[in-house]
């Protein structure tokens, strides 16, 4: 049986947990339907609010080796066009997908103007509002995005002035452009926000014209910071949603993830981490709308491979494993293994670990295949070697077995038992081994 | 002069037949689903006879879906591990690859499909399911790749279908027609089973349709009878001697080697007739079994072969010589064949002609005509108003549905030899024709 992949998001149904984050890909009831069309469960409509003018040259993105857009960034504005077209549209796109999600997003700056905008667009159907505290170019420079996002107390007020009049669920979306994701979450919570959405795009320069010394995207010999996401900003995203799906006083509000999403398992990961829906922008701007099929194909591998039925059966579970670091077992032993059959001699495990880890492969001197070996007596498990293994499954990391239960530093605390000087035997690191001077330098002619 | 040795065991015949696409390792098909650029529209996915949704299913794999990639490849093409070793990917959607104008190598998609499809094969996932059953019957002719492709199809709707094979084995050309380095016997039989195990394909072997009385049986018994009977033996070239017991067709050789393997025997000189990728076949894996000089004979020139150039090369590389513009006119010898005579040919206003007193004779023990096939006019002629065109190939609508509107039919038997990814589309487009000319007369 086909498992069901319907979400009830604060109260917003889609057919799916894939929705469209607030972009280019949401400009229009054109795309938005087309996107419909070809599986997305939701989308959340590019920002609406005052009159804007975007510039020309927008996009940049970093190309890693023969991968293109690893990371993008934009220096758009929300969108410009009129008001009344985009409430228009909306109507026309839940006329026509009246079980698809269609949420505003939207952007002012006073109370009277949120109010106003509210009332249009409840009017014209959506069927939730999402509040823009993250943009991280132009909009702050004008008081509004992440120049709200970064300040709890004023973001709580705009939530506030929003929740007195809202009639559909209401999203804050927040920037990752501030170092505790918890204080903006808090307050938007306490504000009385219906859900929560992030991350916004991370404030940055994409690279540097090297002929004409200008930032890209390149405006007439000038540039600026611009908001960076796509697959590059994955790990930053998770583990904001990760703060937000544990805290006590968050945890109960659903939570959108947004950030580096184009594969079912990186959707299947933020659920994991709490999220109930899923927002997605660069990955159709590479790939076009089609992609969803993509990623909702493997949701479905995966529930009917776990035995999940609903999207609720595995939303959270990684949760219970993330932890503190002193909660980590310090016993815990893992060694890397190489599969000599599947070795193919490029060494970069040795080179990797023997400079930039812990000289715990060597190279046997009479080995013709070039297969390295690993020194399990220096091996302190930290998985580098396996990670640069071009092969798949070559290096594999093994678990050793450890006398007595697992012990963690915060139990050490509390049993008095830590290291308090570098002398003490107690101590890590006090046993590794060092190679001498000689080795260092015996590449000396 | 052929480079292979003779193979006496199953390890030196798997050696001189090693497969041209062999399966994929993970690292391989890593990176190489990697590169793939996902075209929009993609070239590739128009350049599939079936329409496969390449991207997708190369994506699949990039994820480690490949339970999906599987489910994607099988939705479009029953055969979907099959044709991953056995199309001419090069000239079908290797060959739309875009890569190609960038002179960068196009993505091995045909190795990445069997790379996916041998998995779940391996791994037995359930992919599929017989609908409910719906009351209706058909009778499939030949259990070749047309007769699997419009079963698995009618199955999936709940079809009751019976699966009628004159020889032992279902599979049809799959196991008794494509090179032996093309594709293994057992690839062959795991995705036969993989289908048979999850779609309930009822095969009734060693039963050939043959008499006007068992026709008249189907016809009272079954909603639609489909034909997937393919073309019949190697035609007759007419010439004298040809009926010496050392003068074989390339189909029956070829039939006989994917049966014998390595205890198949091969003469010491072949010549092959032929210009067509039959042929080549033919050519390529006498070499590979051993033979000391084998030629190839073909009657116009090379430009005009009929056989794709890869497949020419690949004989070539086998050590097989060419010999064009040789027309044979004779098969010499007394009790066996010792050779044949051939006589020169010249292209006059592109008509072919031969030249005066250059008649020669090449030797040989073995000589196996690539001459095309003779259709299946004994049991076509049999149905009653069933159409055939000048060429004696079934005629048929966009439904696949001959003019005696109970019959289906696809594959060679429809369009007279062709690949078979070919007869794959064509079946299960004769299942959809059916189903729903089942419901129009029943509306």
């Amino acid at each position: 049986m086909k498992p069901d992949l319907s979400i009830n998001f604060a109260g917003i149904k889609a057919p799916n947990p894939f929705w469209l984050a607030s972009a280019p890909p949401t400009n229009s009831g054109y795309q938005i339907m087309k996107a419909f069309d070809a599986g997305w469960g939701g989308a959340v409509w590019k920002t609406l609010g005052v009159p804007v003018i975007n510039v020309s040259s927008r996009y940049g993105s970093i190309n890693y080796r023969d991968t293109r857009m690893a990371g993008f960034n934009n220096i758009e504005l929300i969108t410009d066009r009129p008001l009344a077209d985009n409430l228009k549209e909306i109507e026309e796109v839940k006329k026509y997908f009246p079980d698809h999600a269609v949420i505003a997003s939207l952007m002012v700056e006073t109370k009277a103007e949120w109010h106003q905008i509210i009332k249009d667009v409840e009017n014209a159907g959506a069927d939730g509002i999402e509040l823009n505290f993250g943009c991280p170019h132009g909009m702050c420079e004008r008081g509004m995005g992440s120049a709200v996002g970064q300040e709890p107390s004023v973001l709580k007020t705009i939530v506030e002035w929003v929740m007195e009049v809202a009639q559909v669920p209401v999203i804050t979306k927040l920037t990752p452009n501030i170092s505790h994701i918890v204080d903006p979450g808090l307050a938007a919570v306490q504000g009385g926000t219906n859900a929560l959405s992030l991350i916004n795009t991370v404030k940055s320069i994409v690279g540097i014209d090297l002929d004409t010394f200008a930032p890209y995207p390149v405006v007439d010999g000038k540039g600026t910071n611009g908001g960076y996401c796509g697959p590059a900003v994955k790990p930053i995203a998770l583990e904001m949603v990760k703060e937000l799906a544990k805290h006590p006083e968050i945890m109960n509000t659903p939570i959108s993830g947004i950030g580096g999403i184009e594969t079912w398992r990186d959707a299947v990961e933020f659920i994991l981490l709490g999220a109930g829906s899923l927002q997605v922008c660069t990955a159709v701007m590479h790939y076009g709308f089609d992609i969803v099929r993509e990623m909702k194909s493997g949701l479905e591998e995966f529930m009917i491979d776990k035995g999940f039925n609903t999207i609720e059966d595995f939303r959270g579970k990684a949760l219970p494993n993330v932890t503190e670091w002193k909660h980590l077992n310090l016993k815990h032993k893992v060694v890397a293994e190489i599969d000599s059959d599947k070795c193919v001699g490029c060494d970069l495990c040795y080179i990797a670990c023997d400079d930039g880890a812990h000289q715990a492969i060597r190279i046997p001197e009479d080995n013709e295949n070039r297969i390295p070996e690993i020194i399990e007596e220096n091996c302190v498990g930290c998985n580098l070697c396996s990670l640069v293994c071009p092969v798949e499954e070559c290096i594999t990391m093994v678990d050793r077995p450890y006398e007595g239960e697992p012990i963690t530093w915060h139990d050490r605390t509390e049993a008095g038992t830590i290291p308090t000087t570098f002398d003490d035997d107690r101590a890590g690191g006090k046993h590794h081994f060092v190679p001498t001077v000689q080795d260092a330098l015996k590449h000396r002619n | 002069m052929s480079e292979y040795k003779k193979p006496n065991t199953t390890e030196e015949f798997e050696k001189n037949f090693s497969q041209k696409k062999p399966l994929m390792n993970p690292t391989e098909a890593y990176f190489e689903s990697s590169r793939c650029l996902t075209c929009y529209d993609a070239p590739c996915i128009q350049a599939c006879p079936t329409g496969i949704d390449i991207p997708l299913f190369i994506k699949q794999i990039q994820t480690k879906n490949l339970t999906g990639s599987a489910r994607t490849i099988y939705s479009s093409n029953w055969l979907g591990n099959a044709c991953g070793t056995i199309c001419p990917t090069g000239v079908l959607c290797e060959g739309a690859c875009v890569y190609n104008h960038q002179d960068v190598p196009p993505i091995q998609i045909g190795r990445l499909q069997n790379y996916a499809t041998s998995m779940a094969i391996k791994q037995e996932k359930r992919l599929f399911t017989a609908g409910q059953d719906n009351g209706r019957k058909v009778a499939i002719i030949g259990s070749g790749p047309a007769g699997i492709a419009c079963a698995c199809e009618l199955r999936t709707m709940g079809y009751s279908v019976d699966i009628y094979e004159a020889k032992s084995k279902p599979s049809g050309l799959t196991l008794h027609g494509i090179a032996a380095y093309k594709i293994t016997n057992e690839e062959v039989t795991e995705e036969l089973d993989f289908l048979t195990n999850q779609l309930g394909l009822n095969f009734i072997c060693n039963h050939a349709i043959e008499s006007k009385e068992q026709l008249l049986s189907l016809e009272s018994t079954y909603d639609a009878i489909f034909l997937g009977v393919g073309i019949g033996p190697t035609r007759s070239l007419a010439l004298e001697g040809e009926e010496k017991e050392n003068v074989v067709g390339a189909v029956e050789f070829i039939e006989e080697l994917r049966e014998k393997q390595e205890s198949m025997s091969i003469g010491k000189k072949v010549v092959v007739i032929g210009g067509g990728n039959t042929a080549m076949d033919a050519a390529s894996q006498s070499a590979r079994l051993g033979a000391e000089k084998v030629t190839l004979a073909y009657r116009r020139d090379k430009e005009s072969m009929g056989a794709y150039d890869f497949e020419y090369k690949l004989a070539i590389s086998a050590g097989v010589d060419s010999l064009f513009r040789a027309q044979p006119v004779a098969i010499v010898g007394d009790e066996k064949a010792t050779g044949v005579e051939f006589v020169q040919t010249e292209s006059i206003d592109g008509k072919l002609g031969y030249k005066a007193d250059s008649e020669f004779i090449v030797e040989a023990d073995l000589i196996i005509k690539a001459t095309g096939q003779a259709k299946c006019l004994p049991l076509l002629n049999l149905i009653d108003q069933l159409d055939l065109d000048q060429r004696n190939k079934i005629i048929v609508n966009e439904n696949f549905q001959c003019t005696n509107p109970q019959y289906f039919a696809g594959g060679d038997a429809v369009n007279g030899g062709a690949e078979v990814v070919n007869a794959a589309f064509e079946g299960k487009q004769a299942a959809l024709g059916i189903e729903a000319w089942l419901n129009n007369k029943q509306s």
